[in-house]
């Protein structure tokens, strides 16, 4: 059957060959070569549940009264767009389960291609010739998060409402042209101008998705021409062949199973577990606020970073030069996202290895690497888990100014720590590497002593 | 050897920190034939066992140097001739009083008190002057709606919109959700600690119910399914993090490790 779909096709097309290669093409077969395919498939099914919002959103400003079917909002005066997600959550057929389930997919879909991430990095395989299908997987991370963040924003919920206020002061941080930035964003000094609703809206469907899908579609590209790396194995040099499965008839079960698996689980959240009851948090207004308002997980480091960043502003004379919200909102991100970046050039640097790599590091191949990596990390990480420290404080009343301190402390010396551990441990599994080759060798030779003739 | 000394006096550390847990924070001084007094004369000597060192005899407050309390506590506190029957009722059912030190902010869920007792106290402050009666709401009569506005303007910015609580300078703010319609009406009166008291003409009475009304409303509108805790995205990002990721990080271990065998 395959055959003739293949015939036809090329009868029309000329594509046989293509299509011979791509169903021929090697899979790697380590499960970790996965990661990457659930991203996206969680895109997949963002933008498929996306479209069906769009057909109810409505992006303005405008103000109305509310007269639905949740009763605590009815008589409230609301914008446009807040009312209309009200709407999907409480009148559109299956809104609620395409809203919930879209907002799960973002936040799946981001921590997908963070483990990927972790992945390609740990295992090395951002080495030429793939360090261009790294950056621009970097890229795509990179965009994913104003992307959440317009998503979010859009809306005009407190919380949306509250995010944009941070937004705005972190835009207007930035020294010289702050002020210039947020009027081209905004339109007007916060809340901003009317138009802004929309310029969120064409960035949120429009802008930001079709850049994501135009590198996504370069990296997959990539990815196929350079072929997969794969893990070191006895026998093969893998430099050169790639050993796996093909496409098909190996590869393409799997993947099915695995983007069905995807989307069944982010319709399971989205249909089970609440994520941003909007009508519970209420049209925003300024000077509305409420205590603790966060953004979505992707973008909690940055708060993290905000709380423990000590209230300094960098000032002359009277002129504020570099505002506070600065450091944590704009240069902290930026710094992780250019070490990230660099780290494949800065490694070929440091270990004059410029060659070209098909084959795989085991994290404890590359002692360095992997120390440096997961100290990183923990940096990182720290900062995240700062950005929740008042909900530990109100959950297991651990005071919050000393936690603060204790991030702060940790943030100097744990990284040092988690480098130095993991580069023993990486250096004590190579050694016991060492040893059960050296037995190996040993029994062999043992063997073939007892076979050969006294 | 070193490492084991380490360890020795680390479990000895663990457990002198479990025992100084496990002692209430501070002892309550109990008449002995606490059953057989009447409640004003029962309030009286509680008053004056538990509560005078910081609040003077009779109430009258404590200006002077600190003074040693029941249980070894310290301190000072406000006179407590205009308290009335709501602040006491309110200090005593929350757990409140007596305080362990006047610089801290009131611990709730310490129930030091029996009912007997509490009744007892609050009538005794009630007669050290003219204070406010314990109010009668009625969140019945208010509207959810009323109540969501309101409560967005009064008290989102420390309680957090849907009553979960948080943090302000200085202040542990508690969540609300599950608090007794009365308690909630003396705390907006009261105002205990850093939280403002509301006057009448802020919240009038109706309003009041409103909030009351739609505080305890808020389990009710989990139209999405597990609420995990109505306060957004920390959850959020648990669940994402910790079902999610596994789940799918499982799922590709399993075909991923099936396929091999294949
Ligand atoms: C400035 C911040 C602030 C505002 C505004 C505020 N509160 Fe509070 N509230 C607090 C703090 C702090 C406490 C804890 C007091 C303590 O520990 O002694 C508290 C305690 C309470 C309690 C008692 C909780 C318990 O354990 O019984 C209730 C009920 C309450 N507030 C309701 C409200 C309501 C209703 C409003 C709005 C009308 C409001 N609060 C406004 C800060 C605030
Ligand atoms: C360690 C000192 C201390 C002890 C002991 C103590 N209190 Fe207090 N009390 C305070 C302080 C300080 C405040 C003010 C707290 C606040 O603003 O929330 C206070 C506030 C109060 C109030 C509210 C006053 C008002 O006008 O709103 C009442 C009522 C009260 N205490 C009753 C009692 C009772 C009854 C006892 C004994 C069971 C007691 N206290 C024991 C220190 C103490």
């Amino acid at each position: 059957m395959l055959r003739r779909a293949v015939r036809t096709l090329d009868e029309r097309t000329g594509s046989a060959p293509f299509l011979h290669k791509a169903l021929r093409y090697v899979f790697p077969d380590h499960w970790s070569f996965l990661l990457g395919e659930v991203a996206l498939y969680a895109f997949i099914v963002l933008v498929a549940t996306g479209v069906y919002l769009t057909l109810y959103f409505e992006p303005s400003l405008g103000k109305t009264v509310y007269h639905g079917t949740y009763g605590p909002l009815r008589g409230m005066q609301m914008s446009e767009a807040y009312k209309s997600v009200v709407d999907i959550s409480y009148d559109v057929k299956a809104g609620l389960l395409i809203r919930q389930t879209h907002h799960w997919a973002a936040d799946v879909f981001v921590a997908a291609i963070v483990l990927h991430l972790l992945r390609i990095f740990f295992t090395g395989a951002f080495r030429k010739p793939r360090d261009l299908t790294y950056l621009i997987g970097l890229m795509m991370l990179g965009l994913s998060l104003p992307e959440g963040y317009a998503g979010y924003s859009m809306v005009d919920d407190l919380l949306s409402g509250m995010g944009l206020a941070i937004g705005y002061s972190v835009a207007l941080s930035i020294p010289v042209v702050g002020a210039n930035v947020g009027q081209l964003i905004w339109g007007a000094p916060y809340p901003g101008a009317h138009s802004f609703e929309s310029r969120l809206y064409i960035a949120h469907v429009f802008i930001f998705p079709i850049l994501i899908g135009t590198l996504l579609a370069v990296h997959l590209a990539l990815v196929a021409s350079r072929h997969h790396t794969q893990f070191r194995r006895r026998k093969a040099d893998g430099q050169r062949r790639v050993i796996g499965v093909p496409a098909f008839p190996g590869q393409a079960p799997k993947s099915l199973g695995l983007m069905v698996g995807t989307a069944a689980l982010l319709f399971l959240l989205g249909g089970l577990v609440q994520i941003n009851p909007i009508w519970l948090w209420g049209p925003y207004e300024t000077g509305l606020s409420t205590n603790g308002a966060q953004p979505d997980w992707y973008l909690g480091w940055l708060i993290g970073a905000m709380r423990l960043v000590p209230g300094f502003d960098v000032t002359i004379g009277r002129y504020t030069l570099v505002p506070n919200p600065l450091w944590g909102g704009l240069l902290f991100p930026t710094l992780v996202f250019a070490v990230i970046g660099l780290w494949p050039f800065a490694e070929r640097r440091l270990t004059r290895d410029r060659r070209v790599h098909n084959v795989l590091d085991r994290p404890r191949d590359a002692p360095w690497r992997t120390a440096l990596g997961a100290g990183f990390l923990t940096f990182v990480l720290l900062v995240f888990f700062a950005g929740s420290a008042d909900r530990a404080y109100v959950s297991y009343n651990v005071d919050y100014s000393t936690q603060i301190w204790i991030y702060r402390a940790l943030l100097i010396t744990a990284p040092v720590a988690v480098t130095w551990l993991t580069r023993r441990i990486c250096l004590g599994l190579q050694r016991s590497d060492e040893i059960d080759e050296e037995r190996e060798a040993a029994e062999r030779e043992a063997r073939q002593a007892a076979q050969a003739p006294a | 050897m070193r490492w084991r000394w380490t360890a020795a006096a680390v479990a000895a550390a663990l457990l002198l920190a479990a025992v100084a847990a496990a002692q209430p924070p501070n002892g309550v001084i109990r008449p002995s034939n606490e059953s057989s007094l009447h409640p004003l004369e029962l309030g009286a000597q509680l008053f004056a066992g538990n509560c005078a060192s910081c609040h003077g005899s009779g109430g009258r407050g404590v200006t002077g140097p600190a003074q040693r309390a029941a249980g070894g506590t310290r301190g000072q506190g406000p006179p407590l001739t205009g308290a009335g029957a709501m602040a006491a009722d309110f200090y005593l059912r929350t757990g409140y009083m007596p305080l362990g030190n006047p610089k801290n902010q009131p611990e709730p869920d310490r129930k030091l008190w029996n009912p007997r007792e509490i009744h007892a106290l609050t009538a005794y402050v009630a007669s050290l002057g003219h204070g406010e009666p314990i109010p009668h709401p009625d969140p019945a009569a208010g509207s959810v709606g009323e109540g969501q506005q309101l409560f967005t303007e009064h008290c989102a910015g420390c309680h957090q919109v849907a009553g979960q609580g948080g943090v302000v300078t200085g202040a542990r703010v508690p969540p609300i959700e599950h608090v007794a319609p009365v308690e909630i009406a003396e705390a907006v009166r009261t105002g205990p600690f850093l939280m403002p008291a509301f006057s009448k003409q802020q919240i009038t009475d109706r309003e009041l119910n409103s909030i009351i009304a739609y505080v305890r409303s808020l389990g009710a509108h989990d139209q999405g399914g597990w609420g995990i805790g109505r306060v957004g995205p920390i959850p959020e990002g648990m669940v994402t993090w910790f079902i999610a990721a596994i789940a799918l990080v499982a799922l590709c271990v399993l075909l991923g490790e099936r396929l091999k065998r294949t």
